[in-house]
């Protein structure tokens, strides 16, 4: 797959804002960022009430995810141009599940909402009103996402990526550093898990680096095993849909999954291991 | 509690179960050429090493606010009237630095 195929430039998005068939669709987590402005014509995901299940700890089913889009006027021939805050880690997240729902041609605004506010590119406030479609989710590929027996099953035989922060994966922090400590009951990392933060695989200004830097991030600096399957995690499973994109999307390995569970639900479960400090551990 | 790893609202007020004496909080405003606070500015926080840590966008106020530990910090603003970037030498407390951003 080549980059194109799966991110458009700022320039692009500008372009096309008007093209039939091409929808943008921006996801946060604070909806008071595209209430404020978002990019001409583009309609809303709010990640957590639109994305997650109200119920139970899971996110949206076949069914749920149908209406979603069709409520949005979102077609199955479309072209979708996701984007959002904090360099696309929410736009990547709903990136994973159009394509976990068999959606054919969706991409990412490389950037996101930050380069285009870097650039000074127009926002508006409108409201965007789209008429409702029929649309028609496939069911979930499990071939990209991972669960817990499988994660643990992958210690020492696949690519586990923890895309943390460092101090995160040590053990010294549960959270990120601007956040309150939380939820997961113990701290450290997944056995064998390489440690790559997921802010190495962006650009200052949110866009993703070139294939030729990622290759060299993930396979030179950390060793990846190109031969082997690779699982991606994080803390609840965005910032790793992120690495999953360039690891998948842009370098094109085929096997590799999201574990949207992440450290909360593996560093909550009873008898696994887990491993601390820096270096990745044995199994 | 955030069900997310974004950054919360950086014109909010201290919230009450945060010690000042105990934590080590980088806090200041980002302003433009004129010295007009700047809204919507990226401030990233980067490490002794240049790693990046953590990143907040300024609010009205211009604002941002970052929980640390003390030691060497580099603070990087990206706006849409330029970036600029800043070293800090963080003790236990506030400690407050402007980002002056330019072309």
């Amino acid at each position: 797959m080549a980059r194109e195929d799966v991110l458009v430039t700022a320039d692009w998005a500008e372009e096309n804002l008007d093209t039939p068939g091409v929808v943008f669709v921006e996801v946060d987590e604070d909806a008071s960022a595209y209430d404020y402005g978002h990019i001409k014509g583009a309609v809303k995901i709010d990640w957590k009430d639109d994305l997650q299940d109200p119920i139970r700890r899971d996110f949206v089913n076949q069914e749920q995810f149908s209406q979603l889009l069709s409520e949005r006027g979102i077609a199955n021939d479309d072209t979708v141009v996701l984007y959002g805050g904090n360099n696309n880690w929410f736009a990547a997240y709903a990136y994973w599940y159009f394509k976990l729902y068999g959606h054919e041609d969706v991409k990412l605004l490389d950037g996101g909402r930050k380069k285009w506010e870097l650039d000074a590119r127009e926002v508006t406030a409108d409201v965007v009103k789209r008429e409702a479609t029929n649309y028609i989710a496939k069911p979930l590929d499990w071939d990209l996402r991972a669960k817990r027996d499988e994660v643990e099953a992958a210690i020492g035989a696949k690519n586990l990526i923890d895309v943390r922060s460092p101090d995160e994966y040590a053990g010294r922090l549960l959270a990120p550093a601007h956040l309150p400590q939380e939820q997961s009951q113990r701290a450290g990392h997944i056995p064998t898990a390489l440690s790559v933060p997921w802010s190495k695989a962006a650009n200052e200004d949110g866009t993703f680096k070139s294939e030729a830097e990622l290759r060299e991030l993930y396979v030179g600096e950390a060793g990846l095993d190109e031969d082997k399957a690779t699982i991606a995690y994080c803390r609840i499973g965005e910032r790793s849909s992120h690495t999953w994109f360039a690891l998948r999307e842009l370098l094109g390995y085929t096997d590799v999954k999201n574990y949207d569970g992440s450290w909360t639900e593996y560093g909550s479960l009873v008898g696994v291991p887990i491993a601390l400090g820096d270096e990745p551990g044995t199994k | 509690m955030s069900d997310s790893c974004a950054a919360p609202d950086q014109d909010a007020a201290l919230p009450a179960s945060v010690d000042i004496e105990k934590e080590t909080v980088l806090t200041g405003t980002v302003v433009n050429d004129e010295g007009e606070l700047v809204q919507g500015a990226y401030v990233r926080l980067l490490d002794g090493s240049g790693e990046f840590t953590a990143e907040v966008v300024t609010g009205e106020g211009g604002q941002f606010r970052f929980f640390a530990a003390p030691g060497k910090w580099t603070l990087r603003a990206l706006s849409r009237y330029g970036d600029a970037t800043g070293e800090v030498e963080a003790d236990r407390g506030l400690n407050e630095t402007k980002l002056a951003v330019s072309r």
